[in-house]
């Protein structure tokens, strides 16, 4: 079935079997690798992307609820060749070490530094419930979010 | 998952006339409940039809003395919504609590109650203050609509379309949440109108239910002590790996406490 939406600023238009998830699409149709599939069960968050604005998780999105949409990826953040400040603010906080699920905390940092103007700790805790990371134990995850506030 | 036709029906009248017409069809609202179910190939329908594009099914609007909230509005629009914040908070927080921030930005009230999963949230708002949910065909009392686990007085092909709170002199949500998932193990939701009080359980039975002891005990004395002798059995409760319904009894004992205390305090 045909689809049509916007990925990144560009118009894509691709034929993809009706089952396909949003993150195959993006993944598997469009090469851009930089969003991950962690679980598969709407669980840990590494497929976070923006729909429309919204940190969704792309796992659990049909491409085709996408057709017309607007979707960014983390590969849609960096501005003429410059990082965003929040995925300058993970590499100076090292806010990552596998960096499987980073995308994913990039993504939903942004919609949370656009939600609240200076989140403290709890609330930024609080609203990456939906983000599971193996390896960092969340503290420089939060520090690089906290440090973004006012800069997204 | 098995593959399907996909359709974006424009009308609610659309949407009514493929699902009657076809018994393989599904709706699909958020998809947090629907896609993780098919990814499992727990259901094979033959057709999803998208509702996202319906505007009959998109909208809060506060009436008279009700809040009317429309079946596509996602948990995050319920819970960030002044509106229902000020009118209605017990709903709000409520919504603030189901699953995570990422879900709730496509979870939606339709979906959740069409699905009345025994685990879910929104299904004690409902019963607890005797909300109304509109359909494409006639309106259904909350203590009409909740059957059995997963089980609703909908019909088949039948659409949510809005569903409509009263609003209570006071009311109160907590829940005992799944640490891992969020969903509830118990939850309790009181709500008190001129005419009565109404508790309803979720969690902790096949479906939400009425505590209608202790709604008799609250009429008398809204007070914790009013409600200190009451027994909640077990019989008849969940019991799985999150909770023996021995422990649901109790939790619900405990909710139902810090629930009318919540409510008193405010």
């Amino acid at each position: 079935m045909k689809l049509r939406l916007t990925v990144n600023g560009r118009k894509v238009e691709k034929d993809v079997e009706e089952r396909t998830l949003l993150v195959q699409l993006l993944r598997e149709h469009l090469d851009l690798t930089g969003t991950h599939v962690g679980c598969d069960t709407t669980q840990c968050g590494c497929c976070v992307v923006h729909l429309n604005g919204r940190s969704v998780k792309s796992c659990t999105v049909l491409a085709l609820q996408a057709e017309g949409a607007e979707v960014t990826t983390i590969e849609g953040l960096e501005q003429d060749g410059e990082l965003h400040p929040l995925q300058q603010a993970f590499s100076h906080h090292h806010a990552l070490q596998c960096g499987y699920c980073t995308p994913g905390m990039i993504m939903r940092g942004i919609d949370i530094l656009n939600q609240h103007k200076a989140p403290d700790e709890a609330t930024i805790r609080e609203e990456l419930d939906g983000n599971l990371c193996r390896c960092t134990g969340y503290e420089n995850i939060v520090k690089a979010i906290k440090s973004c506030a006012g800069k997204v | 998952m098995y593959n399907f036709s996909y359709k974006r029906p424009l009308s609610l009248q659309e949407a009514v006339d493929i699902l009657s017409n076809n018994d393989d069809a599904q709706a699909l609202a958020g998809g947090q409940t629907l896609l993780p179910t098919l990814k499992h190939r727990l259901a094979r329908p033959e057709t999803l039809l998208d509702l996202q594009g319906i505007e009959e099914l998109q909208g809060i609007s506060v009436e008279q003395d009700t809040i009317r909230i429309a079946a596509m509005t996602r948990h995050a629009q319920v819970a960030n919504s002044a509106e229902i914040q000020n009118t209605l908070p017990a709903l709000s927080h409520l919504a603030g609590g189901i699953g995570d921030p990422l879900v709730r930005n496509m979870g939606t009230m339709g979906g959740s109650l069409a699905n009345s999963d025994p685990a879910a949230d929104y299904p004690a708002a409902v019963l607890g203050v005797a909300a109304t949910i509109h359909t494409d065909r006639r309106d259904i009392a909350a203590d009409d609509f909740f059957l059995g686990m997963f089980e609703t007085a909908l019909e088949p092909g039948e659409l949510i379309v809005s569903v409509s709170y009263p609003l209570p002199l006071r009311a109160a949500y907590i829940k005992f949440p799944n640490p891992a998932s969020g969903y509830v193990v118990v939850g309790v939701f009181i709500a008190e109108f001129s005419s009565g009080v109404r508790v309803a359980i979720n969690g902790a039975g096949p479906c939400v239910f009425r505590e209608q002891n202790v709604e008799a005990a609250l009429n008398t004395s809204f007070s914790v002590d009013a409600v200190n002798e009451i027994t909640i059995s077990h019989e008849g409760f969940n019991n799985d790996i999150h909770a023996t319904s021995e422990y649901r009894a109790h939790l619900a004992k405990v909710l139902i406490k810090r629930v009318i205390q919540k409510i008193t305090n405010n």
